[in-house]
This record gives C-alpha cells, sequence and structure tokens, in this order.
C-alpha cells in the first residue's frame, strides 16, 4: 500500500554483495598498499622533499673589501643597493609578464627575454638577475606586485662605490660580472653565474681577497615564498680590507698635473717600490662596470682610438727616447769607455752612411755634461762603441724588455732589440747603424713608464732595482704573498751593484738637467729648495698609421717623457711622465715638476706637524763626504763637479744621536769616526728638510775645515709616525749591517 | 500493519564510526586552517554536522517508499534546478555551480545525487529483478544521463562523475548479463576515447587535470603541482606523522586547500600511516556495515537505495583517497564526512537518512 511496486520479498543475491563486499576489500587493500609505498617506503625521500620545499637557502652576501690609501684614508667603499632576480619556477606564466615586468623596471622587452634565453639551461629555481641597483621607484613597484609577479625576488647587495672621477681608475680597476668564458678559467672556479669579481686593476689582482665569501641562511617558507621564519645562518666572511700604497694627495696632484693630456704618470718610492701615484689618460668611471655597464657606454670605452681603460703607466709600450741615455751612460761608464770620451758635437754623426742628427752643434761634450745637453751625438759614438750586445746587456739586466712584475694584471713588457733578437725575428744580421738609433732610445726600443721610472729610479738609488707594487704585502696571507711573483712574473727585486764614482757622475748629470743656466732640456723646471734632478725624453712617432696622417697635426708630434727624481742622489720619489703627441720634452717636464713639488711639499708639511720620536732609532743613511782639507769638497756637496770626483766618498751608516754607530763598509768609517754629526742633523731639521727620522735632503757643508763634512743623501722612509728599524729599508746591504750588534737589535732602544 | 518505529532499530553502530570520522575531520579542519584564512572553519563544520545529524534523524523519519513515491516530482524540480543554474547560477573560478536564494548559496548538483540515489533504486526495483533488456538498460542510462550531462556543462566533471556509479551499481545489481556489461564496458571505453579526441567536450584545463597526474613534474607549478605536493605531505608524514598541526606540508600551505579536497593528505602526514591507515579503516567498516544494511532490507527498494549510497560512498573515498596518494587525477571530489563542506556533510548525513530509514523499515512486514 505504500508504494506501486510489486517487489515485496525481492531480494538483492548475496553473491552480488559479496562481490561488492570483495570489490571494495580489493580497494581498500590498493589504497592501503598506496599510503604504504609513499608513508613507509618513500618516506625518506619526500621528509626531504618537504623539508627542500620548506627551506630555502638564501645568500647571504659578502661585503667586499674596501680599499685604503698609504694613510687609511678611504679610497673604494661599498653602498646598499637591492638588486632584482627572477625565478621561474614561481609562475607558471612568466613569459606573459614580462612587458609588464619591462615597464615597471624600465628595461627593454626583447634584452629582458633574451637573459632569460641564457638561462633556459638553468634550473627553475635559479635566480636570474634580470636588474642590479633597483631605484627606490623600482622596489615599490616590484613590492606593490608581490602577488601578481611573485617570479620576482629582491636582494639586498653591497655594491663597489669608486671615487667619481675616474681617480686612480686604472690602478684600482672595477668590478663586474663573471662572464661565461671566464666561468671556464680556474680562476673563477668557485663563482657562480651573476657573481661579481674583479676585473681589473687591484680589483682582479686582489680579488681572491676581496671578495670574501658569502654565507647563507636557511629560510623557512611558506608556498609563496614568504619567510616564516629561519633555522640557522652561516655569516658571510666579509672580503678583506687593503692599504694601497698610494698616496691620495699625490694622486690628486698628479692628475691635476697631467690633466686632460693624453698619457701617464707614475710616481714610485724607489726604495722599496711602493707605487705612491698612478695616472693614465684618458680615465674613464668605474662606478659604470660597478652595476653593469650599458652596451652604448662600453662600445664607446673600446673603440675610443685613445683606448681610455688601457692602463697607459703599465701598458703603453713607447720608444723612451732621451730617457734612455741613463741607461746607456751606466752602460759606457761600467764598461770604462764613456770616461775617457771627449768629443766635439757638429750638429749628429753619421759614420755609417746615414746621418743623425743632433739637436744643436754642443761643442766640446763629456760624459758630465751629455746628459744634461742630451747630446745625441755624444750617444751615438758612445753607443756605436759599445755596440748593441754590450747596450743590450745592461738594458736587459736594469729591466728593459722584461716586465716590473708589478702586482696589477696587463702589464706590458717593452721591447729591449739585439742582434739575437732580429736574427731570430727578423733573420737578419744587425748593421750598426741601427745601434745609432737604440742609443737614443729610439729604434726598436720600447718601455712603459713603470718600466722607465723603475730603471732610473733604481740607477739613481746606486742600482737598487725594486719590484713595484701598488698593495703593502704585510697585510697578505703568506701564501697569496709567495703567490704574487709567480703570477706577476718581472724583473722584481734585484742589486746591480754601480760603482759609486760612475753613480755621482750620473746623478749630477741628472741634477743638471732640471737646473737653469747653460743646459735647457728643462732647465726652467728645477724647483728652488729641492734636490731634483731627471731626464727628459722626446720620441718620433714611428708607427705606420702615424706616417699616413703625417698632414693631420697633432699625431705626428712626438711622445715626450720625463723621468724626475728626488732627491738626486738614493731618491726617495721617481716620477714618470709620459704624454702622447705633446711635442717638446720640457712640457712633461713640468708635470713631473709639480708632483715632485706636491710631494716634497707634503714630506716638509708633515715633518712640521709630526710629534719627534722620543727616542732616537738607529737611522739608516747614504751619504758622501769629503775628507777635510780637500778643496773639492764643498763643491762636491752642492753637485757642481768639475770633472775630478776621486776625493768624494760614498757610503751607508746608522747614524743615532748624531754618532755613526754601524757601517756597512768598514774601511771607509775611520776617517768619520768620533765626529759628532747632530750639529747637521738639527740643522736640517730646524730648516725642515730632515723628517724625525732624519732625511736630509739639502744640507751646507760643515762649517769647521777640520771636520770631516758629511752630506745625508737619504734616510729610512719619510712620513711615517713611528721609527722604523734600519733593516727595513730594501737599499741596505742587510748582510753586511748584520754584522754589528747595533743593528741586529734595529729598533730604539 | 503499521509497526511501531523506535530508534533503538536506528543504526547507533554506524552512527557511531561516522562520529568518530566526524570528530577526526572536525580536528583536522582545525589544524590545517591554523595559520590561514580560513581559519575558525572547524566549527563552521561542526554546525553542519550538527545540521546534518538532526536533517539525517529528520529524513529517516520518512518512510523512504513515500520517498520513492515522491521520486518523479524531485527528479523533475532537480532538472529544472539545473537548468536554472546554467540559465541564472553565479559564476565562481569560471564554472556556474551555484544558485543564490537569499542568503544561502545552493549547489543543486550534490542534491541531485541524493535523488538519483533513490531515482535509480525505484527504476530498478519496479523491474523486479528480471534480467533486463536493452530498452531497460538505456532508460537507465537516459534516467541518470540527463542531469549528468546538465551538471557537465556547468562545468563539474568531480560531481559528473559521482553520478555513475549510481548507474552502474543499479545495472550492476539490478541485473545486468555478463555479455550486456561487456558490450557496455566496450562502449564506455569507445565514448572516453571519443571525448578524450574530440576536444570539445572537455575544457583543456579539465583534460591538465587528467593527465597531469601521470607525470606531476611535468609540471610543478600546475595541477601537477598540487598533486605532488600531496604526494610529498603523505610521504613525509612516515609511518607515525609529524603531529598535530605540525606538518610542513600542511601548515605552509604547501598542499592546495588542506580543509577540504586535500584533508586526507594534511591528516596523512600530521598523523602518518597508522592514523591514515586508521581512517581508512573506519570507512571500510562504514561500508562494510551499509551493505549488511542492504542485505537485511524489507525489499529490493530499500536495498537499491543502501547500494546506491554505498556506491557512491565508495567511489568518493576511492577517487579522493586515490587523488591524495597520486593514483587519481586531481577531481575536485570531497571526502565524505571528512572534507570541509556544508553541501558534501549535508549529501552524506542525508544519505546516511536514507539507509537509516531502510534499516528501522527492516521488519516491516
Amino acid at each position: 500500500m505504500y508504494s506501486s511496486m510489486g517487489n515485496r520479498g525481492e531480494k538483492l543475491s548475496p553473491l552480488k554483495l559479496a562481490v561488492v563486499q570483495y570489490g571494495i576489500l580489493l580497494m581498500m587493500l590498493a589504497l592501503t598498499a598506496g599510503l604504504w609505498r609513499l608513508q613507509v617506503l618513500g618516506a625518506d625521500n619526500y621528509r626531504l622533499l618537504a623539508e627542500q620545499n620548506r627551506v630555502r637557502k638564501e645568500p647571504v652576501l659578502a661585503p667586499r673589501g674596501k680599499l685604503f690609501d698609504r694613510e687609511n684614508r678611504l679610497v673604494v667603499d661599498n653602498y646598499p643597493s637591492v638588486s632584482c632576480f627572477l625565478v621561474r619556477e614561481q609562475n607558471r606564466n612568466v613569459d606573459n609578464d614580462l612587458p609588464l615586468i619591462a615597464r615597471g623596471l624600465d628595461l627593454d622587452v626583447e634584452q629582458l627575454r633574451a637573459t632569460l634565453r641564457r638561462y633556459r639551461a638553468a634550473p627553475g629555481y635559479q635566480p636570474i638577475p634580470i636588474k642590479l641597483d633597483v631605484t627606490p621607484d623600482e622596489e615599490a613597484f616590484i613590492e606593490a606586485h608581490r602577488n601578481e609577479l611573485p617570479e620576482l625576488e629582491t636582494i639586498d647587495e653591497e655594491r663597489r662605490l669608486y671615487p667619481n672621477d675616474g681617480f686612480a681608475a686604472h690602478l684600482i680597476g672595477y668590478v663586474g660580472e663573471v662572464s661565461e668564458e671566464d666561468l671556464n678559467n680556474p680562476r673563477f672556479a668557485y663563482n657562480n653565474p651573476g657573481d661579481v669579481v674583479g676585473k681589473a686593476g687591484v680589483e682582479e689582482t686582489y680579488d681572491e681577497l676581496l671578495r670574501g665569501q658569502d654565507g647563507s641562511r636557511d629560510v623557512i617558507v611558506d608556498s609563496h615564498g614568504r619567510e616564516v621564519g629561519y633555522l640557522g645562518i652561516q655569516h658571510a666572511i666579509p672580503g678583506q680590507d687593503l692599504r694601497l700604497t698610494i698616496d691620495n694627495d699625490l694622486q690628486r696632484a698628479a692628475e691635476l698635473a697631467l690633466g686632460d693630456r693624453n698619457g701617464a704618470i707614475v710616481a714610485m718610492d724607489p726604495r722599496n717600490g711602493e707605487i705612491l701615484a698612478m695616472v693614465s689618460r684618458p680615465s674613464f668611471d668605474p662606478n659604470e662596470f660597478a652595476v653593469r655597464i650599458n652596451r652604448a657606454d662600453w662600445n664607446q670605452l673600446i673603440t675610443d682610438p685613445d683606448h681610455p681603460l688601457m692602463n697607459k703607466s703599465i701598458q703603453a709600450q713607447l720608444a723612451p727616447g732621451s730617457t734612455f741615455k741613463i741607461l746607456m751612460s751606466v752602460a759606457g761608464l761600467q764598461e770604462g769607455v764613456a770616461q775617457n770620451m771627449k768629443i766635439t758635437c757638429s750638429g749628429g754623426w753619421g759614420p755609417y752612411g746615414f746621418f743623425h742628427h743632433c739637436d744643436e752643434h754642443h761643442g766640446a761634450v763629456d760624459i758630465h755634461n751629455a746628459i744634461p745637453f742630451s747630446c745625441d751625438t755624444f750617444f751615438y759614438m758612445l753607443g756605436d762603441r759599445l755596440g748593441i750586445d754590450r747596450i743590450a746587456k745592461y738594458a736587459t739586466a736594469f729591466g728593459y724588455g722584461q716586465k716590473t712584475g708589478i702586482d696589477l694584471p696587463g702589464e706590458q713588457a717593452g721591447l729591449m732589440p739585439s742582434a739575437q733578437w732580429k736574427m731570430k725575428n727578423y733573420h737578419n744580421r744587425w748593421y750598426p747603424d741601427e745601434t745609432l738609433d737604440v742609443a737614443i732610445g729610439q729604434g726598436a726600443v720600447e718601455a712603459t713608464p713603470l718600466q722607465l721610472a723603475r730603471i732610473i729610479g733604481g740607477i739613481a738609488s746606486g742600482g737598487h732595482m725594486v719590484r713595484p707594487h701598488v698593495v703593502f704585502p704585510d697585510q697578505l696571507p703568506a701564501d697569496f704573498r709567495k703567490a704574487l711573483p709567480e703570477s706577476f712574473p718581472g724583473s722584481g727585486d734585484a742589486y746591480i751593484p754601480i760603482d759609486p764614482d760612475n753613480w755621482n757622475i750620473i746623478t749630477a748629470g741628472m741634477y743638471q738637467v732640471t737646473q737653469p743656466g747653460l743646459y735647457h732640456t728643462a732647465g726652467a723646471d728645477g724647483l728652488p729648495g729641492i734636490d731634483f734632478g731627471g731626464k727628459t725624453g722626446t720620441a718620433q712617432v714611428m708607427s705606420h698609421e702615424a706616417l699616413d696622417k703625417t698632414t693631420k697635426g697633432t699625431v705626428t708630434r712626438p711622445n715626450v717623457w720625463f723621468v724626475g727624481v728626488t732627491p738626486t742622489h738614493n731618491p726617495e720619489l721617481v716620477v714618470a711622465v709620459l704624454w702622447q703627441n705633446g711635442g717638446f720634452s720640457y712640457y712633461p717636464a713640468r708635470i713631473g715638476a709639480r708632483v715632485v713639488a706636491a710631494y716634497v711639499e707634503k714630506q716638509r708639511r708633515l715633518a712640521h706637524n709630526l710629534v719627534p720620536v722620543k727616542t732616537a732609532a738607529p737611522v739608516e743613511m747614504t751619504a758622501v763626504w769629503t775628507v777635510p782639507d780637500s778643496a773639492s769638497g764643498a763643491r762636491a756637496a752642492t753637485g757642481k763637479q768639475d770633472g775630478n770626483p776621486s776625493p768624494i766618498q760614498a757610503g751607508r751608516f746608522l747614524v743615532q744621536d748624531g754618532q755613526i754607530v754601524a757601517d756597512a763598509n768598514q774601511q771607509t768609517t775611520p776617517a768619520l769616526k768620533g765626529h759628532d754629526f747632530s750639529r747637521a742633523v738639527k740643522a736640517a731639521q730646524r730648516t725642515r728638510a730632515l723628517a724625525p727620522e732624519g732625511q736630509i735632503s739639502r744640507m751646507k757643508p760643515a762649517p769647521k775645515a777640520d771636520a770631516p763634512s758629511l752630506r745625508v743623501l737619504s734616510g729610512a722612509r719619510v712620513g711615517s709616525h713611528e721609527p722604523r728599524p734600519a733593516s727595513v729599508n730594501p737599499s741596505a746591504t742587510p748582510k753586511q749591517l748584520a754584522a754589528t750588534p747595533t743593528t741586529a737589535s734595529g729598533k730604539g732602544q | 500493519m503499521r509497526r511501531f518505529l523506535s530508534f533503538r532499530d536506528f543504526d547507533w553502530t554506524l552512527l557511531g564510526i561516522v562520529l568518530v570520522l566526524c570528530t577526526i575531520s572536525v580536528l583536522e579542519i582545525y589544524s590545517a586552517t591554523l595559520h590561514t584564512k580560513y581559519i575558525g572553519f572547524h566549527t563552521k563544520q561542526m554546525y553542519w554536522i550538527a545540521g546534518g545529524l538532526v536533517a539525517m534523524f529528520v529524513f529517516a523519519k520518512i518512510d523512504y517508499h513515500k520517498l520513492i513515491d515522491f521520486v518523479p516530482w524531485a527528479y523533475g524540480v532537480c532538472l529544472v534546478a539545473l537548468v536554472a543554474v546554467l540559465a541564472v547560477g553565479q559564476k565562481v573560478l569560471g564554472a556556474r555551480r551555484w544558485i543564490k536564494l537569499g542568503p544561502m548559496h545552493f549547489q543543486p548538483s550534490e542534491w541531485v545525487k541524493l535523488v538519483l540515489i533513490l531515482a535509480v533504486a525505484r527504476y530498478f526495483a519496479n523491474l523486479g529483478g528480471r534480467s533486463l533488456t536493452w530498452k531497460d538498460i538505456f532508460k537507465a542510462f537516459a534516467l541518470v544521463g540527463v542531469p549528468m550531462l546538465l551538471v557537465l556543462k556547468q562545468p563539474d566533471l568531480g560531481t559528473t562523475l559521482t553520478y555513475l556509479p549510481i548507474l552502474v551499481a543499479g545495472l550492476f545489481l539490478g541485473g545486468i548479463n555478463v555479455r550486456q556489461a561487456l558490450i557496455l564496458g566496450t562502449c564506455g571505453l569507445a565514448l572516453v576515447a571519443g571525448v578524450w579526441t574530440s576536444g570539445k567536450l572537455l575544457k583543456p584545463y579539465q583534460k591538465a587535470r587528467l593527465t597531469s597526474f601521470i607525470n606531476p613534474d611535468n609540471d610543478p607549478r600546475g595541477t601537477g603541482y598540487q598533486l605532488l605536493q600531496s604526494k610529498i605531505a603523505v610521504g613525509s608524514g612516515g609511518v607515525w606523522g609529524k603531529g598535530a598541526a605540525k606538518g610542513t606540508q600542511t601548515q605552509g600551505d604547501f598542499l592546495p586547500i588542506p580543509h577540504a579536497d586535500f584533508i586526507f593528505a594534511a591528516f596523512g602526514e600530521e598523523h602518518g600511516f597508522v592514523g591514515a591507515f586508521f581512517v581508512l579503516l573506519l570507512y571500510f567498516f562504514v561500508l562494510m556495515r551499509l551493505i549488511q544494511n542492504a542485505q537485511t532490507a524489507a525489499d529490493l527498494s530499500g536495498s537499491l537505495i543502501i547500494m546506491g549510497v554505498v556506491a557512491v560512498l565508495t567511489f568518493q573515498i576511492a577517487v579522493n583517497v586515490g587523488m591524495v596518494i597520486g593514483f587519481m587525477p586531481v577531481t575536485g571530489i570531497p571526502l565524505p564526512l571528512m572534507s570541509y563542506g556544508g553541501s558534501s556533510v549535508l549529501f552524506t548525513f542525508l544519505a546516511l537518512g536514507a539507509v537509516m530509514n531502510v534499516r528501522m523499515r527492516r521488519f516491516v512486514n
């Protein structure tokens, strides 16, 4: 009665229900098996995956080491910056978002696509850098589109901040993103794409120390990548700060002195090879590289005919011109040839059919006035007598044709021709006529400004050659310091003894170059009150491209050089100036003089301000002296020589409280022993020519006729606030000095 | 003639197991929504369960024979409602599934399930257990097929598929023979293949869902992502689980909708193989208990009603758990008694009410 059904009593067959029951049992077993597979057999694997889901390793970027000048003044700093990365796996339709991203971040869509294409092979979770150093506006855009553009991520970074006018740009170098070719280089074995590495200058050489070590943070995130906490942190190890050898003041003076001229300046302390200033023109702004230089700017930099990226102080290989005559003089004197040459210059010489010109008719010339006259005729003849092989022997020994081994990448070796070289490269014998060109620094001879600074500074120091460097080695890890000479092979430290007599002739000649009077290669550039010498050079531009443009003006003007030293004997500063197509050699001499003046003035200013060291340490000094009752003594001390230098003697001493306490060369001392030189030292201090540690640059001879007159030519390094052990000076002869007990202690008592 | 009906005849054992499952559900919803915007959904679920219980008791009171008499009308209303959804329904996430009636959101496709169970039971009970002719079979297909097509049009593939087991159970229990079954099976396969290749009947996202479970790593951010995260959640739970509210996949929002479709994954992560197996066991008891009730039913229509419920529940459990452990594609079918959701809870309790209804009247006549 409840329904129309006529099926009362009908039942489902138990068999069918049993089939259903077994079916359900089977299904449950299958599901259980599935659970077993995941939760029991695969548990470890899935636990790992869950952990990877949850925990993301985020890099903590190490700040790059800062750079300071020699007085610990900041040169290169870092600044905080935000960079934008794209993580493909965080969004399915990255391609659709690209136009929006490009608009928001002020990028080119095609360029953005190209960037993504480059990373196509990389895993989806790898962040792709799409814009470095975003502006606050762009950062706001990223923040505002967190939900629409989950693929965008930002990372806080420290970025390089360089002096903004290209100050010391070539020396410092720049950083940039590691290129794909670089990644194959073992030097970048530990780098990942997108890493910032040093690409030039100090940034490149010391990249390993400067870059530090990135840390990481294990961040717990949810599925949207939102940070909800973190598990652990491995702190970044900041890069090491480095103290450069450059002096900001001198660097600035050198930058201003060179101005916009195409060329280079190197200022070096020839006693230890510390580079005090290094300028190359034209320059560039390394800050453009600190983010990512745009293509147009880059193309402009690399196509500029004046090569702004080239560090001309170590990479410009040009004929040294007359500056080569210093080396010629050394060779001539050491070989005993030049002393006896008395020639008459009548405007040139041409023994092999081709007449080689001299600038003027100098008349009677010998080795004493050949350097200040820069008489070509004299050096043609000297070169002819020496022959190319002897010239090449000396030149190579002093470092021509070899890298100096400075700790900067890309140094060039220059070129020193020889008969052997010509046979090897041109399969032809050497003609004696070619020697004449070489003798005046033309022909095939090529040198860099740094080479000239090292060679001429070394010759003025009596043959003590040094390895130039721009970073104080004492702050480097031992293994890094040990590896440096291997990474930057070169002539390095060397001692090529020059006979003191010969040394005096050459340094006196260099002093005359800058003095007003008879000679006028750079006669107007002497600095009153400063013992300043040097040598100019003029080198014809010989290249074919230059010859092609002979009618077009400045290109054909010769490259001009000046290498100056102060003081003239055992200098503490050598300045090499190159002005490409500068015209006249007294121009660079003036530039060099400005750098020297800036240096000396600073030393004097510092000397005035410094607190004197209380207990005087023994100070090493190199001096010339005259024995009493020698008539020529006074003249020798003022640098005016009359061709008879025999009464002048030279030596090295340790002086303490006015007394000579140790002597490198025992037999020269008796004449000086027991005399008090404190008067001379104090007099020099009063005129501020002497730093507290005992540097005297100019001094009058002792007034009493019966006392030996001592002229101290150089002492310990100037400008330091602390007494320095005497043995630090590399120009010392440590083995001999160590024989006396006083030097062994070295430090002040 | 009418025997006094007592709630002593109610299946309290079944209700007990069901309530255990509901408790687990509420606790897991609480845990899974703890750090999400869905926080507090466990209370809502408790209201739904309470409402479901009331509805179940009310539904059990009405004699199922009356319900079966009433079914043709209900069936008609369902068709109208489904058409209405297509015409004036609210579009949510690209699908029209809801009708707004005053403050209530109403999803007719859930109710259609219940009506279809009754309608199929009535149809096959009327045939009286005789062997089926092709005409009977086609009528049964039409009965289920019309609402199926309407729901598919919404589109709601998941719900559409849940109608199918009702038909299959009806045919199987109603007396289809082996030959007919084989022919139908072959036709069904051909139809599936046809639909798949035609490219018009299935939306691309539906296809993607169906294929991505085979290789979820192909599309780690798409539908495959959900499957992968679900497997990671279940697998990382291990034997003993990570502990309540400690599932990193669940709490870190890696697991999609962990309180609804993927609640079993959340539970599996936090309570491990032991917990998940326990829940499966409970479901097994529920289903076995239902089949037992079908055996003791007073008549064929009662048995068929219960078996219809069994078919729907079994299908939903198999598809949902299968999806969670990576056996099945993502179809959006909730896990009965566990997943959050008013319609699902109400349907399940009403279906159980229908079962109770039949059981209470097992001694009639």
